[in-house]
């Protein structure tokens, strides 16, 4: 197994600490939207994890990874959720402002 | 309203520089920038030029009907009053361009709105789409009301007053980490167009995204706007007309003048003044200076179209 960074440590840890108490879904992770980014910008998960983006902007924005997913246009506060079921790299965007950009690695 | 005006106001740096822009075509109305205004001086201290007034189009632009956020809660009351603006304009220009953005949300409600009240200019306009037009589940409100008699995603081009008219669409099939994008049909489509037709033509482009390069941090231009001005290169008079940035710029290049208009919605910040390009929060009282529409005059054998910005108050 690879070696954890930091901040993914740190990440595994939240989820550590969120898991034992809820439900089977206990390992989702949320992503936020806010000036127009993603945040966190890249997210290392693993099979069977479920990814929340929520958009916190005053403007409309989608979560789009060509082939692989798509959200309907969220609006402020709309969330678009999807289960990732396979591993590896799903590069995505924003379809209506593309220099808006993000990763979720599966392994 | 007269020339008077501005020593009392004062005029901001912003707004000379504005002006300064247009200050070669000898047109009185830099001082005070609004249109009444400007015509006002013109009648008084320019009688020939207002006996020859060419034509006069105007452009309107990211009116988002159907935002309510904190920006602005009522992005349909500020359109009336740009509606009202025009309507109370001393000459009535030929038609009108819409530069996208129409609504905020693709809703058939806010496609309805919108319309209600630009109607009430009784001009004809021209639409070319926004991102935010296109958002409906079917991508189809925009082009039942709006793309008919056009090709592709819905661009253009017409002839008026001895000008050709081009409306391109730039905010579909955006590719992932870049700009606008036109596409190799629609750029064909435009090298099509143009072939044929006289260089002395002056030609007006418009698209809701800037065709330049403004911030593309921001993806504020176009990925393939380039090869665009590349077609339109030989021809002596060319004027390029945007929105989407939600405030006014202006650059001369060569033979081409490019321009974005205000949002009659909302303002967005300077590029790179705030953490990202959203809706910028103002003080009640400076919102409609903020907010506005862009009036555009041509005169024969005069190289540059003249732009005159209007804001809704101030």
């Amino acid at each position: 197994m690879k070696m954890l960074n930091r901040r993914d440590f740190g990440l595994a840890v939240t989820a550590a600490i969120l898991s034992p108490v809820t439900t089977a879904r206990a390992d989702d992770m949320d992503v936020h939207i806010d000036n127009f980014v993603f945040q966190p910008a890249e997210l290392k998960i693993r099979t069977g994890t479920t990814v929340t983006w929520t958009n916190r902007d005053d403007i409309p924005h989608t979560v789009v990874s060509v082939g692989k997913f798509r959200s309907k246009t969220l609006d402020t506060n709309d969330k678009f959720s999807f289960t990732f079921t396979d591993a590896g790299d799903y590069k995505y965007f924003c379809s209506l402002h593309p220099h808006m950009t993000g990763m979720i690695k599966v392994e | 309203m007269s020339g008077q005006d501005h020593g009392d106001d004062g005029v901001s740096r912003r707004k000379v520089l504005e002006c300064m822009t247009w200050a070669g075509t000898g047109v009185l109305w830099t001082v005070t920038g609004g249109v009444p205004r400007s015509l006002g001086i013109i009648d008084s201290a320019e009688a020939a030029t207002a006996a020859a007034p060419g034509m006069t189009f105007l452009q309107i632009s990211d009116s988002h009907v159907g935002f309510d956020k904190p920006a602005n809660p009522n992005a349909l009351g500020t359109l009336e009053e740009a509606v009202g603006k025009i309507n109370a304009m001393p000459a009535k220009p030929s038609f009108m361009i819409h530069t996208g953005d129409i609504t905020h949300l693709s809703k058939a409600a806010e496609f309805d709105n919108a319309e209600r009240i630009i109607s009430q200019t009784k001009l004809d306009v021209h639409y070319v789409p926004g991102e935010h037009d296109f958002i409906d589940e079917e991508v189809k409100l925009y082009r039942e009301r709006y793309g008919r008699g056009t090709k592709g995603h819905g661009w253009y081009s017409f002839d008026a007053g001895g000008v050709h008219f081009v409306g391109l669409v730039n905010v579909v099939d955006l590719n992932a980490g870049g700009l606008g994008n036109l596409g190799a049909e629609q750029l064909a489509w435009l090298e099509d167009d143009l072939r044929g037709k006289s260089k002395s033509t002056p030609i007006v482009l418009f698209a809701h995204i800037p065709l330049w390069t403004v911030y593309p941090q921001w993806g504020w231009g176009t990925e393939d706007g380039g090869r665009a001005l590349e077609y339109v290169k030989g021809f002596g008079s060319v004027t390029v007309l945007n929105g989407h940035i939600h405030q006014v710029m202006q650059k001369v290049e060569g033979n081409i003048t490019f321009h974005t208009a205000r949002s009659t919605a909302f303002p967005q910040p300077a590029p790179g003044a705030a953490p990202s390009p959203g809706p910028m929060k103002v003080e009640d009282t400076k919102l409609r200076s903020m907010l506005g529409v862009a009036s555009i005059n041509f005169k024969q054998n005069e190289q540059r179209l003249a732009i005159i910005d209007t804001p809704l108050q101030g």
